[in-house]
């Protein structure tokens, strides 16, 4: 039977980088990362860079999450580390924070002479939707690409359901669908179903 | 370093490390210490501040340093900033060490992929969040919001081309359809 073509996601990956293009990736990433970077490191890192996968990149992007302080912010850290020891991560930590920190600066010290003009406030405000739309999109296109077993969607779901519409605070939802989460991840390896996620 | 720069820094110190969520959770609690404790910043300075950081580009834990910024000048932006990142930065180092060093553990492998769902559920609660606080105004701005959102995930998610068209596109409607 004739092997089915390697969809995207099983192409080989480029060689780890050093600090420099690390740097250069998240500072690209930073400037760009309107309505939330992690948006655009995922896209630089695994679907332009090719420096890891898609599963790796959620892995990465799930522990920063449970970890305080920004989700991105901790992925930058543990991507840095692992491609480049210290000087990987506070490449990427500078390169995410240093671009976009030059240009919020800039709006707070001219935003007096800018906040009053309503095509300004119109053209953010369409930008603003655009960016939450992005994130949600965002999020579908990794659960595309992973391709979890139902049970996993599910909890995906109540995750959503609980932070946006009940409001249940982020530790209680990590510390009560997290270990639902491995358990059903541990169940479905013994029943040996192939996939792993 | 001046006295208030100092408090800014244990305040953020402080919080950095019960920040889980990252600083959109966190913000209430700022809100809490800046604004009504130590009244640092009136309430619509804070609002507006943080509107700006999640309309600019890159991580919304900036805001952070515009509370510095308002509160004690450039020290204050950089106390309040390494307050509030380097605890995480070390945290995050720590355990990217430790899961590194057991990565073919059966465990940690079930642990990192267990917490895909969760993260992955997490983002889209901010996108549905961020999107809901957007969709207001006129019922013509609220239609046009809720579009522009549906559109623009549908792009992300189906499409391999930048999402910076997106954003460009729905700012370009909003200038026609939301001048409320």
């Amino acid at each position: 039977m004739p092997k089915p073509p390697a969809p995207d996601a099983d192409l080989p990956l480029n060689p780890p980088p050093g600090p420099g293009p690390l740097f250069v990736a998240f500072a690209k990433a930073g400037l760009m990362g309107f309505g939330g970077a992690q948006v655009w490191v995922r896209r630089a890192l695994v679907e332009e860079r090719r420096w890891m996968t898609e599963r790796d990149y959620a892995e990465v992007l799930g522990l920063g999450q449970v970890l305080p302080g920004p989700n991105v912010g901790n992925a930058a850290v543990m991507i840095g580390r692992r491609f480049a020891g210290l000087p990987g991560s506070f490449a990427a930590t500078g390169g995410l924070y240093l671009f976009p920190l030059i240009v919020l600066m800039s709006l707070v010290l001219l935003w007096q002479e800018f906040a009053d003009i309503p095509e300004v406030a119109a053209f953010m405000h369409g930008l603003a939707c655009a960016a939450a739309g992005m994130v949600i999109g965002n999020g579908l296109r990794m659960t595309g690409r992973l391709k979890p077993p139902p049970e996993l969607i599910a909890i995906g779901l109540a995750s959503t359901a609980a932070a946006a519409w009940l409001r249940v605070p982020l530790p209680v939802i990590v510390l009560v669908l997290g270990p639902i989460s491995i358990a059903a991840v541990v169940w479905r390896g013994r029943r040996g179903a192939g996939r792993r996620l | 370093m001046s006295p208030v720069a100092w408090d800014l820094f244990l305040f953020f110190l402080k919080l950095s490390l019960v920040a889980v969520g990252g600083a959109n959770a966190a913000v209430p609690s700022m809100h809490q210490e800046v604004v009504e404790l130590r009244h640092w910043m009136t309430d619509a300075a804070f609002s507006q501040g943080y509107a700006l950081a999640s309309a600019a580009p890159g991580p919304n834990v900036l805001f952070v340093a515009v509370i510095g910024w308002h509160v004690a000048g450039w020290q204050g932006l950089a106390a309040s900033l390494v307050g509030f990142l380097g605890p995480t930065f070390i945290l995050a180092w720590a355990v990217a060490m430790l899961t590194q060093r057991v990565a073919h553990d059966a465990r940690m492998a079930a642990l990192r992929a267990g917490l895909v769902p969760v993260a992955i559920g997490l983002i889209l609660a901010t996108g549905l969040v961020t999107g809901a606080a957007a969709a207001r105004g006129t019922g013509t701005e609220v239609a046009a919001a809720v579009v522009i959102t549906a559109a623009s995930a549908l792009f992300v998610w189906r499409s391999n081309l930048s999402p910076i068209w997106t954003l460009l596109a729905g700012g370009v409607v909003g200038l026609v359809v939301m001048q409320g």
